[in-house]
Parts: structure tokens; sequence; C-alpha cells
């Protein structure tokens, strides 16, 4: 193989793809310190409240945005993929990876105007 | 991948996708009422909903995630199979450990 | 007066390098034109493959600008807009020399993937009545235009990722016989399928779909053939 970059690779469904894959590694990789987060309660409410209260700077609020986008996108892209692997074949794919991608962007954008 | 792999991904994936619509309500609904953690605990105090739903949303995403985890190894790392089959199941089972622990410590505490 | 294309060509096998050719651009010239000006006027120890020359054959398929393309079918006004091309080998595939491509780790896939047709009946018996009109048949019609000639392959990434997948072709194949009435081997073929490789490794990237110049739609082959693997697996026809 030449190993050159393969131009096909700018369609709209293989970055659907790629965006699926991603934000599930990324939120693969955020949940045990979620957890541990939550884990918190174990050593008392004010525990918990102080961290919640550390999260309230602008930059964890911006990256809680960013998560709640990874979130939303990896849950449309995976219903993308079980409406295209349980039902009929329909046409207009690329259609429903955008409007899946721009759905994702307005819910984040939504909480978004709500934490700031 | 292979047809098994599969089904329980796809399975854990259609379990998890009402339980992450509720989640996302559920976040939305703490951020606009400005939540504290007394607030919050105060409603997951004692409540089998909450550790129902908690729980099995943990269960799930240990299993969905493992899976999702072990493609990605698989594809994009030259790592031998045995070696992938067996950072994803200590994978799997830290989501669950640590996830169990989390449902217990909001419900519990 | 010409205007003159430049054309880089890969030249050597796995550790080549491209090389820059000037051929004179021409009305309705295509790809595979301009490859074979090259072997016949400048360098003729390039190597290339190609039959028919009128897209019935799918021989001539070569990485054309980063796109797995038919290049006896490909416009060289369509794709060569600022008068450069970029022609490689197929991705995917063990390179002999220069544009021309191992077909065999294809072929041996299609062979893995039980893509060829198990017998039911001899010589002997009467031809067998199908419906053309039966879902089934419909389903193996849509499939069944499939000339082999590795573009679909060629684009595929996780082809590229993983080394056992058996590839778009192969399973597009398999699912043509699994509709096929006739065919008496769809246990073993769905058994062949369901393992490391099979159809679940398929992620529905869909640049198959995007590419097939016979416009078949792997990706939807591919969905049903999950679909059927895990009823049969379900049911415990097959084992994984």
């Amino acid at each position: 193989m030449t190993g050159r970059a393969i131009k096909h690779r700018d369609s709209a469904l293989w970055l659907a793809a790629m965006v699926h894959r991603i934000s599930g590694l990324a939120l693969a990789l955020f949940l045990p310190l979620h957890f541990l987060t939550l884990g918190l309660a174990i050593e008392g409410e004010a525990r918990l409240e102080s961290f919640l209260r550390w999260s309230d700077q602008p930059l964890v609020k911006a990256a809680e945005i960013g998560l709640v986008f990874l979130f939303t996108v990896h849950l449309l892209g995976g219903l993308r993929i079980l409406v295209i692997e349980n039902f009929d074949w329909r046409d207009g794919q690329k259609q429903l990876a955008t409007l899946a991608a721009a759905l994702s962007a307005i819910v984040a954008f939504a909480f978004l105007v709500r934490v700031f | 991948m292979n047809v098994r792999l599969y089904l329980w991904q796809r399975a854990t994936a259609a379990v998890m996708a009402p339980l992450v619509m509720v989640h996302i309500a559920v976040i939305f609904y703490a951020t606009r009422h400005g939540m504290s953690a007394a607030d919050i605990l105060s409603r997951t105090h004692g409540s089998f909903a909450w550790a129902a739903f908690y729980g099995l949303f943990v269960l799930a995403v240990s299993i969905h995630a493992a899976i999702g985890v072990r493609n990605i190894l698989t594809e994009w790392t030259p790592l031998p199979e045995r070696r992938v089959d067996a950072c994803v199941v200590f994978f799997g089972l830290v989501l669950a450990v640590l996830g169990f622990r989390a449902v217990a410590a909001v419900v519990l505490w | 007066m010409t205007t003159e294309l430049s054309v880089s060509l890969w030249r050597g096998a796995q550790h080549g390098r491209y090389e820059t050719y000037r051929v004179p651009q021409r009305q309705s010239q295509t790809v595979l034109d301009v490859v074979t000006f090259v072997q016949r006027h400048i360098d003729p120890t390039l190597s290339y493959r190609f039959a028919c020359r009128v897209g019935v054959c799918g021989s001539c398929a070569m990485t054309v600008n980063g796109k797995p393309r038919w290049t006896c079918r490909t416009h060289v006004a369509k794709v060569a807009g600022d008068g450069k091309l970029e022609i490689g080998p197929l991705e995917n595939l063990p390179l002999i020399k220069d544009l021309a491509t191992d077909m065999q780790p294809f072929f041996e896939k299609w062979r893995q993937a039980k893509g060829a047709f198990a017998p039911t009946q001899t010589r002997n018996d009467p031809i067998a009545q199908i419906k053309p009109d039966t879902p089934s048949r419909k389903a193996a019609a849509a499939a069944i235009e499939c000339i082999n000639c590795g573009v679909c392959y060629a684009a595929c990434d996780t082809v590229r990722w993983n080394t056992e997948y058996l590839g778009p072709a192969a399973l597009t194949r398999a699912w043509t016989l699994l509709n096929d009435e006739r065919d008496g081997g769809n246990i073993a073929r769905l058994q062949a399928i369901a393992g490391a490789g099979g159809c679940h490794a398929c992620h529905s990237h869909q640049s198959c779909q995007e590419l097939c110049p016979q416009a078949l739609n792997p990706t939807a082959a591919i969905a049903a053939l999950k679909r059927r693997t895990a009823a049969a697996y379900l049911k415990g026809e097959i084992k994984v």
C-alpha cells in the first residue's frame, strides 16, 4: 500500500462513524472519573458539595458542555446504527447523520445557556 | 467482533437509549434548579427507583463500553487479541465496580 | 494548442515513490487513456492492469486522486480540475509493481465467506423455477452484479484496520447466496460470516456503497447479514 490519505474520508457518513467512535472513547475514559466523583458522597454530603462548587468554574462548565455534546452525539449516532441494522434500508443517510450532529449541538447549546 | 459480542453491544445500546435520555433530562433539571449536593442526595437517598435505574445503567454501560473499547484496540493498536481481551475485561470490571459504588454512594450514604 | 496534465504515478513496490509525467490532455480522455499514454510513449516499464476498457470487467481499478475508481470510466475532465492527477494502486492489497496489486487476498476472503454456490441438485434434475419477484430473489438481484473489481475493498477502512475482515464484496456475495433458494450451504455460510472478521466487524462507514461503480449497496447487504446471523445464533443454528 502506498499509504496515501484516502479522500473518501471526507464523506459525511465516514465522519459520523468516526465521531461516534471518538465520542464513545472519550465517554468511556470520562466514566471512571464520573463514578469516583459521585462516590465522594460516601465521605459525606459536604465533600460532594465542595466538589460541585469547584466544578462551577467556567473551564469545568465548558468541559461539561463538551461532555453533553459527546453524550448526545453518541446516542444519536448509535440510534442511526440501530436503524441501519434493524430496519429496511432507507436513503437520505447523509441527511440523517447531519441532522443527528445538529441536534446534538442544539442540546449542548441549550445546556450552555443553562449553566452560564 | 463476532455475533455474540455484537448482540451484547447492540442489546445494551438499545437498553441504554431511553436511560440516556432520562439522564440528560436529569442533568438539565439539576442544573436549571441549581441543585446542591444536599438537594441531589435528599432525592436519591433510600430510593429503590434511582438505585434500579442507575444500577441497570451501570451494568449496561460496563458491557457496552468494554466491547466498544475492544473494537478500538483491535483495529487501532497492534496489541494481540488475548491482551486486548484481558484489558477490556479489566476495564469493564473497573467500570462496574466504580459504578455500583457510586450508585451505593448516592442511595445508601 | 493542447494543454498538458501533470500526472503522478506510483512506481515500484511497497517502498516506491510517485513519479511525475507530462501527458497531453485530449477531449473525452479517461484516466486509463492517460496511464496507457505513459506506458506507450514515455515509459514502457510501467505496469498496470486493464482489459475491456469500457466499464464491464473491473480490471482497471486504481486510486485516482485519493479515491478508488475504474480508470476507464473516470473522465480526466471530471477529476483533474487543476490539470493534476495522482494515480496509485488500489489500497488494502499487496502491491506487485507500480499500479498492479495482488488480488489474491480479495478472492481468498471470497472463499472464506463461502461465496461459492453450494448446489442441491444435479444436471439430471429439472431446471429450478425461480420467480423473479419474490423478496429473496429481489434481494439477491439487487446485490448480484458485483464483478470483483475491488473498489469497495480498497475503500473500506475496516478492511484497512482489521486484517481478518472479509470485506464488503465477499459479504455481499454471501448475502446473494443466502437468498438463493437453490443453494444448500447456508448454515456453513452463516457460520463463516459470524466470527471474527465477519459481517459484525462492519461499522457502516458506507464508503463501499458510495464508491461502488455498479451502484451496489454492501452496507445494506451487511446490515441484513447481521440480522440473519443474529437470528441464527439465537436459534442455536450457529455457534461462535
